[in-house]
């Protein structure tokens, strides 16, 4: 048992015999389970081939979905802009599960705020929950504006943020002029980045809308960037250094670069940076606006285009060299400025790296899943590098990101032996590793559970997760690092390759046995 | 062109209110208009007339055909009908299961989404369930669509009853929006001093009895066969009340927020009319026989 001058976590305390014995006894008794005989045959039949073959006709059921619901993404969009309180209004469960979410991943305090509908509000309507909500947390929070969302239970129920708000604003619960931009968030439809979307429209009608009179295209000499649903930080960050090395001024479109990585001074930064009031408010004024995840923003897109009237470049994700270039060489073509030398160095730093690391990439076999703009950018990326993606799984992908995929990977002879899986979920996936091993799996922590998994068949069918994407729960800090631009290529090329060197390490540790290859220079 | 103009229809279950949209609308596209009815109601009988169909296909049934409205294009659900009519049907469950509400939400962004709201189109109307019983049936009024009501009514009780009910609902959407009551239109039901009443309840709403549709069968004869009085039988006289209708509504510049009134105004109106009598408690909870052995015994 557990001793107090020597406390242990559950692993290793649950191996003592004493433990292993109350466990067994408890399964013996109380269970019903069937025999260790019976589990690992139906183990070893999920594996197979025939297996896949019903996995795959599934139809109404979905196993570890690889994505989640619209708030969350418009939540992540809100905190983005200057002294912005996040609202959702919905039930207080969905709104404890998006902090948890975020604050597992980023390791920091996130607030959103729920007006927590209950049973009453889901038979009346949730006005009267919006109408004290707001009185409350205009009051609290020293809130500049309230972004607000919806959970499914508004949703079914036809709650009208428009009418609700405007009554809130009549009867007083909240001052007329205060800024209250929303969106129509329902989590049964599309996934985090739709809602991520959604809100960013929301809150560029609400500023800019009615007040377009005095915009034009160009009139204040920046270029807008929509981040889409981003939770790299390096990512914010590196987007910002190459413009300010281009001497470009910019306004990025929703920032939450600060609030998610607020130092440890002693005090709470409920607040810190992000977009003002006043950069939304101009943003039309802008050359144009660049959309660093374009499969996932239709809906800022079309209102970018259709009010502001910008001609919004047609660009991919900036990830890789090839896609970093057009994007560098877009904003230089938009804005007239000539992209420095600087960033011309940066570039073939990374080719120099990825000259250097080819020969232990080339040719590996790489499954991955992820969002649809980050999927496709790092396809391209392994491709790049010379490693063989093989299945590609996107479960909120469409069927525009279907053929988007196709038509790339068409074009590299490391895309021929891939496949694209839109809509289908991390139990198909683990099918595919098992018929199909590939030699990494890319993706966010959830794929631990297929590393488990191919492990528990034999060492030889292990598939080893490399951890990119969202969410990272169980490593620390890997949210602060880069995959756009030519660094986080660099960054993702250094996590790809050092991944490869440490298996090939493991593999070769054995004293006597495999160690003829267990070398100190890779 | 003119701007879009989109228009809600209202109106107690069973009144009419499909029928009259269909005949109106046909009536609007015969003089050349552009239009588009959105059927609000999981029935889906909002555009068989226009299509002489029994039951379009409608937005939801062919969702949860394809796993999800995503799946869709437009041209799965749209159809296009007599006078170049575009119908859609929003769909919803089974009578006792799921949520209607929610397909009419869904129906509309998908329709709003997908672009069905095009430049040339000069009327859309939405032909919604009886009651707006939850917030689903309250889309078609949110700001930036519907921005004008009419509610279908007869001078039945419960049918102006209804229409009451319908004006307190528009009024909570009115407040914040730009939505309002546009008028009553009084499909007949033959009752006593039927218009007299509607105009007084319409004024009592602030509103306007915008036509009085007479009841007669010819619209019965054309609905048998799927089709609207104006295609069936242009000739006949009802076509004309139905053009008479459509052009008020092209005409019409009455848009106001409604006033409405209490129950016992409205049984005093209906008094007034001689609909109902004055309340006398001595018959209330009697039966027809223990009211005749009253009279008897005085």
């Amino acid at each position: 048992m557990q001793s107090v001058e020597d406390i242990k976590p559950c692993f290793p305390l649950f191996r003592n015999d004493e433990y292993k014995q109350t466990i067994s006894n408890k399964r013996v008794s109380f269970e019903e389970g069937y025999g260790p005989d019976k589990v690992e045959e139906t183990f070893l039949w999920t594996t197979s081939q025939e297996y896949q073959e019903l996995n795959f006709k599934r139809e109404a059921l979905t196993v570890n979905p690889a994505k989640t619901c619209q708030p969350l993404g418009s939540s992540l969009c809100g905190l983005g802009f200057h002294k912005a309180l996040v609202y959702v209004h919905g039930s207080q469960g969905c709104i404890a599960y998006f902090r948890t979410y975020f604050n597992r991943h980023f390791k920091e305090p996130v607030a959103i705020i729920a007006d927590s509908m209950t049973e009453d509000a889901a038979v009346f309507g949730g006005q009267k929950n919006v109408h004290e909500g707001l009185a409350n947390a205009a009051k609290l929070y020293d809130a500049e504006m309230i972004v607000m969302s919806t959970t499914c239970i508004a949703e079914v129920i036809g709650d009208d943020l428009n009418a609700f708000i405007g009554n809130a604003r009549k009867e007083g619960h909240v001052p007329e002029g205060f800024p209250i931009p929303f969106a129509h968030t329902p989590s049964f439809v599309g996934s985090h980045v739709t809602g991520w979307d959604n809100m960013e429209e929301g809150i560029l009608r609400y500023f800019t809308l009615n007040h377009m009179e005095d915009k034009a295209p160009g009139k204040n000499g920046k270029i807008n960037i929509v981040p889409g649903f981003e939770t790299y930080l390096g990512n914010f960050r590196v987007i910002k250094r190459m413009l300010q090395e281009m001497d470009v001024a910019f306004t990025m479109l929703s920032d939450p670069e600060e609030v998610l990585d607020t130092p440890a001074d002693g005090s709470f930064t409920m607040y810190a940076g992000g977009t003002t009031q006043d950069e939304v408010k101009d943003a039309p004024n802008a050359h144009t606006t660049f959309l660093l995840q374009p499969l996932q923003l239709d809906k800022t897109k079309k209102f970018v285009e259709g009010t502001w009237n910008h001609e919004v470049p047609k660009l991919n994700i900036p990830m890789g060299v090839e896609w970093t270039d057009a994007w560098l060489m877009k904003v230089s073509e938009v804005t007239g400025k000539p992209i420095p030398a600087s960033l011309t160095r940066e570039r073939g730093r990374l080719l120099d790296m990825m000259t250097d690391s080819h020969a232990w990439l080339h040719g590996k076999k790489m499954a991955l899943y992820g969002d649809p703009d980050f999927v496709m950018g790092l396809t391209k990326v392994l491709m790049e590098f010379g490693i063989e993606p093989t299945h590609i799984v996107c479960n909120n992908g469409s069927k525009k990101w279907k053929k988007a995929m196709e038509a790339m990977l068409a074009e590299s002879p490391y895309g021929a032996g891939a496949k694209v899986y839109p809509g289908a979920d991390l139990w198909h996936l683990r099918s595919l590793c098992f018929t199909d091993k590939p030699d990494f799996l890319i993706g966010n922590s959830y794929g631990k559970y297929i590393q488990r998994d191919t492990l528990h068949k034999g060492e030889d069918f292990e598939v080893p997760l490399i951890r990119l994407g969202f969410p990272i729960f169980d490593r620390h800090h890997l949210h602060r690092q880069t995959t756009l631009g030519y660094e986080g290529t660099m960054q993702i090329l250094t996590t790809l390759t050092n991944a490869v060197l440490e298996r090939l390490d493991d593999k070769t540790r054995g004293l006597g046995t495999t160690d003829y290859n267990h070398d100190l220079v890779r | 062109m003119a701007k879009l103009r989109q228009a809600a229809i209202y109106g107690k279950g069973g009144i009419g209110k499909s029928t009259t949209t269909q005949n109106l609308v046909a009536a609007l596209a015969e003089s050349g208009k552009k239009v588009m009815i959105v059927g609000c109601d999981p029935k889906a009988d909002s555009t068989r007339l226009i299509l002489h169909a029994k039951a379009q296909n409608s937005v939801m049934e062919l969702a949860a055909e394809a796993g999800s409205v995503e799946d869709l294009e437009l041209e799965d659900v749209l159809s296009v009908g007599y006078g170049g009519i575009k119908c859609v049907e929003s769909g919803g469950p089974e009578p006792g299961v799921g949520c209607a509400g929610r397909g009419v939400i869904t129906a509309i962004n998908f329709l709003e989404e997908e672009g069905a709201y095009t430049d040339d189109l000069d009327f859309v109307f939405y032909d919604v369930l009886g009651d707006v019983v939850c917030g689903g049936f309250a889309m078609p009024i949110r700001e930036n669509k519907a921005q004008e009501i009419y509610i279908v009514c007869s001078g039945e009780m419960m049918a102006m009853y209804a229409a009451n009910n319908i004006a307190k609902g528009i009024v909570k959407y009115a407040n914040s929006g730009s939505v309002r009551l546009a008028g009553l239109i009084c499909n007949s039901r033959n009752t006593d001093r039927e218009d007299e009443l509607i105009i007084a309840l319409a004024e009592k709403l602030g509103s306007q009895m915008i036509h009085f549709i007479p009841r007669d069968n010819a619209v019965q004869h054309a609905e048998i066969r799927r089709m609207t009085v104006i295609e069936f039988d242009p000739t006949h006289k009802q076509a004309d009340e139905y053009r008479a209708l459509a052009n008020k509504i092209v005409n019409n510049k009455k848009f106001v927020i409604p006033t409405p009134i209490t129950m016992d105004e409205l049984e005093a109106l209906l008094m007034e009319f001689g609909i109902m009598e004055v309340e006398n408690t001595a018959i209330i909870g009697k039966t027809a026989a223990e009211l005749a052995a009253d009279a008897l015994a005085a």
